[in-house]
């Protein structure tokens, strides 16, 4: 699975990615592909370095001072970590989603949807009112809430919430939509709204997408890649990855006998 | 914004329905071969076989991807139900090129004076298939019901037909070599009918998450 | 099928619920006396003129504490302008910036603060601005409520922006949004019901100190109209009246004892009002 790092499909060039938190290597020697406008899933047991690896992706993991990475990631082509690049700049072209959903409580929907935006410099009224429909119909949104845009945000139930959450994150039009583990904290039925989200928005966005569950990732993603104890041991097509798994690692991991 | 696994299942049962109109050719053909002693249509038949095989293999590695997503209910019968009645289709594939074989075998020596019904057992056996892939198109759980019992009339005609060929052959000894051909290409149509039997089972179970096999007093 | 120890058990149990709840009563008590006692010796004597005139001259009755009631807010608007600020960003600086030994240190100064006598505040503003100075002056009296103020506000700043939950800060750091801007258009945001109370609850606290205002207003006979001048505060005026000999000026003084802890009072009514639940969020 190799593509050079300029080629337009694909998204992120990794390559020996290391990340410490003190003294403590939570991430070792990571090499990875993902390509654009499709999903790869990430998988693995808890402590695997899959959050970690994700929020590397957007230099979230410097939220903690004890961080250190190594390595190169390019996105697009950019080194996201070079010298001159701002951690700012680059989340706003790679997003993220959370596990529990977090709209901001003292805003309204459409404030919270504008939010990046606004307190970002724009303030055009005609671009934002724009950006908010744009961006909530691509969540799948918009007919639930048009006409109480200026209602409170956490008066949306949960499912709701979070599909909030990926409309603010959408706004921003950031190249690279990251999740982690957007659908764990849902009821059932939020959760499959969710998953058939995600297949409509990898027509235009690149998706990275922790997750616990393996039939969601087989459901909604075209790449998994499984970590375990902060190395990634296998990375292939999704169905190979649950068919018929290269590494017996990866084989124990997914027909459940550990994790 | 469609439901995750409408699009995997659509395709699914497309292609299953493109094996089925492939096989119910092939019948149709084979027996037109046989009854007309048309050695190049017999040899038509045989080749398209591998791409009915060809259909089987892929229709089952579909259904593995889709299994991995975990369908439940109705979609999971589907994917299963497809895998059996591919492989069923596949069986009756196999039975036309074996009505083809015994047709080109057949082409090539003088015809044997007998009477048979073999075309009416056919077209039993035909219709039996096809009323079954309709059932599965219209998820008609009583329409496959109602195929069941038809399998007597095949096995009947079939039994007469080997009475027919067993007298004729102690008739008529220099014939027992063709009609040997004759009657293995009549057993050929009993399998095709029994298989037809087999995909109206799965409508069965698709549709009423009941298993019929080897249940009723067929 | 009791067990042996069953008996034995319930007496414990109503026993100790009984003591809890005479304990709870115990705590209300004093509240309730102070209140009975205030209205019952001051209630009588407040009135229009209470409010709008000033004191008369010893031995003559009537008169108000008008001149008291608008020092003490002149003070408290010093001490906000002092305290708020400070207080509040130096919240921030706890909550928000570094998690070192420094802000360790810090805690532990502003804890220490909090638990210094008023008394000694007063002192400490005497000789850095009355001696200076050559005077008491409302500026003095404002500055020592202020000082007072600051290491109050800064922890409840600092502990009601730990209860913003770390999500509304991943995610707004998140979508490209700057620290600061994330800190306060964000966190501060979210917060600022908690600081308007913590704010609120400090002044109430400062409203009724006397001794630090003896070191630095003095008091004053007159309305206030210059900062540089001793300004009249209630506290001071109840305490002139309460150890005076006339009978008129004890009146006076049970009634500005009231009006003081209604005003107390009031804060704490608005406080709570402030911080009621305007919705429930649907699950």
């Amino acid at each position: 699975m190799s593509t050079a790092a300029n080629n337009p499909n694909t998204a992120l060039t990794i390559r020996n990615l290391a990340v410490y938190f003190g003294a403590n290597k939570v991430l070792k020697d990571v090499s990875i592909d993902i390509a654009a406008r499709a999903v790869t899933a990430i998988i693995g047991p808890s402590g695997c370095g899959k959050s970690t690896f994700l929020r590397a992706l957007n230099r979230m993991h410097e939220l903690n001072p004890e961080a250190r990475m190594e390595g190169e990631i390019k996105l697009f082509g950019d080194d996201i970590y070079s010298r001159n690049v701002e951690p700012v700049v680059v989340r706003r072209r790679v997003g993220m989603v959370f596990q529990k959903s977090n709209p901001f409580p003292t805003m309204s929907i459409s404030e919270n949807v504008t939010v990046g935006l606004r307190l970002n410099g724009i303030r055009d009224k005609k671009i934002l009112n724009e950006r908010t429909e744009q961006s909530l119909r691509m969540a799948a949104l918009w007919d639930e809430v048009k006409d109480r845009l200026h209602a409170h945000a956490i008066s949306l139930s949960g499912g709701q919430q979070q599909r909030l959450c990926i409309a603010r994150a959408l706004a921003v039009q950031p190249e690279v939509l990251l999740m982690d583990e957007p659908a764990s904290a849902l009821d059932p039925l939020a959760t499959s709204k969710i998953e058939e989200l995600i297949l409509e928005l990898k027509k235009e966005y690149t998706i990275v997408i922790v997750t616990h569950n393996m039939q969601q990732a087989a459901r909604v993603s075209d790449f998994t890649a499984f970590f375990y104890i902060g190395e990634l041991v296998e990375f292939d097509v999704t169905t190979k990855i649950f068919t018929s798994p290269s590494k017996k690692q990866t084989e124990d991991y997914v027909t459940g006998r550990f994790g | 914004m469609e439901n995750i696994f409408e699009t995997g299942l659509d395709a699914l049962t497309q292609k299953l329905l493109l094996m089925a109109s492939h096989a119910e050719t092939a019948v149709n053909e084979s027996v037109q071969s046989l009854m007309q002693r048309n050695h190049d249509l017999a040899l038509r038949v045989k080749a398209d076989d591998d791409v009915i095989d060809k259909f089987e293999v892929e229709i089952d590695e579909m259904a593995i991807q889709l299994l991995t997503k975990a369908p439940l209910a109705t979609n999971l019968r589907l994917v299963t139900v497809a895998m059996k009645i591919s492989q069923n289709l596949e069986r009756i594939g196999d039975e036309a090129t074996k009505i083809a074989k015994r047709a080109r075998d057949l082409a090539q020596e003088p015809a044997v004076k007998v009477n048979l019904d073999l075309p009416r057992m056919a077209v039993l056996a035909l219709a039996m298939v096809k009323d079954a892939l309709n059932s599965f198109v219209q998820r008609d759980s009583a329409a496959a019901r109602d195929i069941i019992p038809r399998d007597k009339e095949v096995d009947a005609l079939n039994k007469h037909i080997h009475q027919q060929l067993a007298q004729h052959m102690m008739e008529n000894p220099d014939t027992i070599a063709r009609c040997l051909h004759w009657i293995v290409a009549a057993k050929s149509i009993e399998r095709i009918a029994d298989h037809a039997k087999n995909i109206a089972e799965e409508v069965v179970f698709l549709c009423e998450a009941q298993d019929i096999r080897h249940t009723l007093k067929n | 099928m009791t067990a042996p120890n069953h008996n034995w058990r319930k007496f414990k149990n109503t026993f100790m619920q009984t003591l809890t709840f005479a304990c709870a009563i115990l705590v209300v008590t004093p509240l309730v006396l102070v209140f009975y006692h205030l209205i019952k010796e001051g209630l009588s004597s407040i009135n229009l003129a209470f409010f709008t005139q000033l004191p008369k001259p010893e031995g003559e009755d009537g008169g108000g504490m008008g001149n008291a009631i608008v020092g003490t807010f002149v003070l408290l608007a010093q001490a906000a302008v002092i305290g708020v600020p400070v207080g509040v960003l130096g919240g921030v600086y706890l909550s928000e910036y570094g998690g070192t030994k420094l802000n360790w240190w810090i805690r532990f100064a502003a804890d220490i603060l909090n638990g210094v006598p008023s008394i000694t505040w007063g002192i400490v503003v005497y000789a850095l601005m009355v001696v200076p100075m050559h005077g008491f002056s409302a500026l003095a009296g404002g500055v020592v409520l202020g000082l007072m103020m600051i290491p109050l506000v800064m922890r409840t700043t600092e502990e009601v922006l730990q209860l913003v939950p770390g999500g509304y800060r991943e995610a707004a750091l998140a979508l490209g949004i700057s620290k600061w801007k994330t800190i306060v258009q964000i966190v501060l945001r979210t917060a600022m019901k908690g600081i308007v109370t913590g704010v609120l609850l400090a002044l109430a606290r400062v409203a009724g100190e006397t001794a630090p205002l003896l070191f630095t207003a003095l008091g004053n006979e007159n309305w206030p109209h210059n900062l540089t001048q001793p300004i009249a505060a209630m506290p001071l005026q109840i305490f002139a009246y309460a150890i005076g000999p006339y009978n008129d000026q004890h009146r006076q003084a049970w009634a500005g004892a009231l009006v003081l802890l209604l005003l107390v009072l009031f804060i704490n009514i608005g406080v709570r009002f402030l911080t009621r639940d305007r919705f429930k969020p649907k699950t």
